[in-house]
C-alpha cells in the first residue's frame, strides 16, 4: 500500500499518545483517512468543513495576488518611480518589480498568520486531546488581507495569539465562537497599536521609515483623506473599483471581491442574503447622509463631518472595506445569524452601522470591522426573536383553526 | 498556627484562594476594571478596602444583636459610608494627586458588593474577632487580584511599574523600545481588565478542577 498505509499503521500504533492530534491534522490534510463512520448515521456529502474552508480560500486567492501587486505598485507610485496605472490592466501594475516588493512584504504576513495561528491550534488540540480543527485555515488567510502592509510581524503574532485564544479557544474552539476570530485579531491590533493601524503612513510600504526625512512619502487612504475634508488627487472612481488605491492588503479591489462573492454564492458557501442586505444597509445610510443631511442643508462645509457625509451614497461601497467585510467577514456561518429572516436583519444593520461609524467617528476611519463584531454579538438574539415570532404566528393559526 | 486556630486561619486563607471574592464569587468587578490601569491606585484601593472591611465587619458584628432586621441594610450602609468618608478624607489630606486619580471610585467602595455581601453573610451571624478575620481575608483576596491585574496592565500598557520606566523609555527609544517594542494601548482600556480577570479565573480553575461548575 505504500506511504499512506504506513502512515495509517503509525497512527494506529500511537493512538494513545498525547501528540497524536497534531499528527492526525497533517495526515488528514494530505490524505483521506482509512476510517469509516462508526455510528448509524450515514449522510453522504462532499462539502465537509475542510471543503467549505478551502472554497473560501480559493475565493480569497485573487484578492491576495492583487494585494501583493498593489503593495508594490503603491510603493513605487508613492516614490514617483512609475506612472499611475491606466485601469486594471495598466502597463505599470502587473510588473515583476511590483511582484517582488509585494511578495517580500505580504508573504511574511501570511506566513506569520498561519504559523502562529496553527501553532496555537495544535497546542490546544494536544492539551485538550481533540483533533485539530480546520477553522483557522480561513482566518489565517483573512488576517494578512485586513492589516496594513507595514505592520510589524511581532505585533501580528501577539494579535493572532490573542484572537485565537480569546476569540475562539476559550469558547470551545471552531464552531463555538461568538466573535469572528479574524476581526477579533484586527480589533486587538487596532486598540493595542493604533499608530500602526490608522493614520497616513502605514498603508504604503516604506512610508513609516521615511517619515520625517526628505524622502517622506504619503500613505494616506481615501477614507483618511475624506475624514479630514480633503481629497486625494488623481484617484478616479474606476481606480477605486479596480482597487488601485492604498488600503489594507487585500480589501482594495472591489472588482475581485465581487468575483469572489459570485463564486461563493455559486458554490452556496456564502449567504447571498447577508451580502445583499449589507450592501442595502450601507446604501440606505449613505442616502440618509447625502440627501437627508447634506442635501437639506443641515450641515455645511464647515462641519467636520462634511467630507464623508457629502460623498455620493453609492461611492461608500467602493471606498473603504465595506464590500470585503460583507462578502468574507459578515457571511462567516458560525458568527452570523442562522435564520433567513435573521440574515436580512443582521446584514442590513452591519451595512447601516458601518457607514454610521465611518462618518461620525473620525477616530475610527473604518467602521466595518466594529459593526460586524457588534452584530456578531447580536446575531443569536436576532435568531431568537425570529424563531419566537414564527412560533407565535403558528400558534395563532392553530387557535383560529381550533375555534 | 499558634496565633489563630485552624478554623480561624481558614477565614483568611479561603478568600485568598478557592473562595476568592472576585474570581470565584465574581463580586466587586466594577472597581477591579476601573482603577487597575496603574499599580499604585490598585494598591491604594486594596488598602482602603482592607480598612473598610476589617473595621466595618467588626462594627456590624458588635451591633448584630441590636439591629432590627427590617432596617439592617440602611444600618450597614451608614457604617460603610462613614468608613469610606474617613478613607476619602485621609487620602485627600495626605495623597491628593492619588485621590484625584481614584476620583469617584473611593466613594463607590460603598456600593462594592463584596462589603455588603460579607456584612450580610458573615458579620450578622458571627462574633467580632471572627468577623474581623473574615473581613480582612476577603479584602485581601480582593486586593490580591487588583494588584495582579494592575501589575500586568501597567507593565504591558504603559511599560512602567509604580511610574518607573522598567522597560526603557518609549519616547527616547531605549531598552526594549530600541528593538521595536511598543506599549499595548489595549491594556490601558477597561475591557482588557475584564480579559485579564478572565485569564486569572481560567488559570485558577484549570489548577483546581473542583471549582469548575457545570
Amino acid at each position: 500500500m505504500g506511504l499512506k498505509q504506513n502512515l495509517h499503521n503509525f497512527k494506529v500504533k500511537n493512538q494513545d499518545k498525547k501528540w497524536i492530534p497534531a499528527f492526525n491534522a497533517l495526515f488528514t490534510f494530505l490524505y483521506t483517512p482509512n476510517e469509516t463512520t462508526h455510528g448509524g448515521t450515514h449522510i453522504k456529502a462532499a462539502d465537509d468543513l475542510k471543503r467549505t474552508m478551502n472554497t473560501v480560500i480559493i475565493a480569497l486567492i485573487p484578492c491576495l495576488i492583487f494585494g501583493i501587486f498593489n503593495a508594490g505598485y503603491q510603493h513605487y507610485l508613492a516614490l514617483g518611480e512609475i506612472e499611475a496605472s491606466n485601469g486594471f490592466l495598466g502597463s505599470t501594475f502587473w510588473t515583476l518589480d511590483n511582484l517582488i516588493i509585494g511578495a517580500w512584504t505580504v508573504l511574511p504576513l501570511v506566513a506569520v498568520s498561519y504559523g502562529v495561528g496553527l501553532a496555537v491550534e495544535f497546542v490546544f488540540a494536544v492539551i485538550k486531546g481533540h483533533e485539530v480543527e480546520e477553522g483557522y485555515l480561513v482566518t489565517g488567510m483573512l488576517v494578512p488581507l485586513i492589516v496594513p502592509i507595514d505592520i510589524p510581524l511581532w505585533m501580528l503574532s501577539v494579535a493572532v495569539i490573542f484572537g485565537v485564544v480569546i476569540g475562539k479557544e476559550v469558547f470551545g474552539g471552531t464552531g463555538m465562537n461568538i466573535l469572528n476570530p479574524a476581526l477579533t485579531i484586527r480589533a486587538f491590533l487596532f486598540f493595542a497599536y493604533p499608530t500602526w493601524m490608522s493614520g497616513d503612513k502605514v498603508w504604503v510600504h516604506g512610508a513609516v521609515e521615511r517619515a520625517g526625512t526628505p524622502d517622506a512619502i504619503s500613505g494616506e487612504t481615501l477614507l483618511g483623506a475624506y475624514a479630514q475634508n480633503t481629497e486625494l488627487a488623481g484617484i478616479g472612481y474606476w481606480d477605486m473599483f479596480w482597487g488601485l488605491i492604498p488600503g489594507s492588503v487585500g480589501e482594495t479591489s472591489k472588482f475581485l471581491i465581487i468575483i469572489g462573492a459570485l463564486f461563493l454564492i455559486f458554490t452556496k458557501i456564502g449567504s447571498w442574503r447577508i451580502m445583499l442586505s449589507t450592501v442595502i444597509g450601507a446604501l440606505v445610510m449613505g442616502l440618509i447622509f447625502e440627501y437627508g443631511v447634506v442635501g437639506t442643508g443641515l450641515i455645511d462645509e464647515s462641519s467636520k463631518f462634511y467630507g464623508l457625509m457629502s460623498v455620493p451614497f453609492w461611492q461608500h461601497l467602493i471606498i473603504g472595506s465595506i464590500l470585503f467585510g460583507a462578502v468574507y467577514m459578515a457571511t462567516d456561518p458560525v458568527t452570523a445569524s442562522q435564520t433567513n429572516k435573521g440574515k436580512w436583519i443582521y446584514g442590513f444593520l452591519i451595512g447601516f452601522i458601518s457607514i454610521m461609524i465611518r462618518v461620525f467617528n473620525p477616530a475610527y476611519p473604518e467602521g466595518v470591522f466594529l459593526a460586524i463584531l457588534l452584530m456578531n454579538v447580536f446575531a443569536p438574539t436576532i435568531d431568537h426573536y425570529v424563531v419566537q415570532g414564527n412560533v407565535k404566528r403558528r400558534l395563532k393559526r392553530l387557535k383560529v383553526k381550533a375555534a | 498556627m499558634g496565633l489563630l486556630s485552624k478554623k480561624d486561619a481558614k477565614l483568611i486563607s479561603d478568600p485568598l484562594a478557592d473562595n476568592n471574592p472576585i474570581t470565584i464569587q465574581v463580586l466587586g468587578i466594577c472597581s477591579a476594571l476601573a482603577i487597575t490601569a496603574q499599580l499604585k491606585p490598585s494598591i491604594v484601593m486594596a488598602i482602603s478596602v482592607i480598612f473598610v472591611m476589617g473595621v466595618g465587619n467588626v462594627v456590624i458584628s458588635l451591633m448584630r444583636n441590636v439591629i432590627p432586621s427590617k432596617i439592617r441594610i440602611i444600618v450597614q450602609l451608614i457604617v460603610v459610608a462613614t468608613l469610606v468618608i474617613i478613607v476619602d478624607q485621609v487620602l485627600k489630606a495626605f495623597a491628593y494627586t492619588l485621590s484625584k486619580e481614584l476620583s469617584v471610585f473611593i466613594g463607590l467602595i460603598i456600593t462594592n458588593c463584596i462589603i455588603m455581601g460579607r456584612f450580610e453573610a458573615f458579620a450578622l451571624g458571627n462574633g467580632p474577632w471572627r468577623s474581623f478575620l473574615d473581613g480582612i481575608g476577603n479584602a485581601l483576596g480582593y486586593g490580591v487580584i487588583l494588584i495582579i491585574v494592575g501589575f500586568f496592565r501597567e507593565l504591558l500598557g504603559s511599560g512602567t511599574l509604580f511610574g518607573f520606566k522598567v522597560l526603557g523609555d518609549s519616547v527616547e527609544k531605549t531598552g526594549l523600545y530600541a528593538l521595536g517594542y511598543e506599549n499595548n494601548g489595549f491594556m490601558v482600556l477597561p475591557p482588557m481588565a475584564l480579559i485579564v480577570v478572565g485569564l486569572i479565573i481560567w488559570v485558577q480553575r484549570s489548577r483546581n478542577k473542583a471549582l469548575i461548575e457545570d
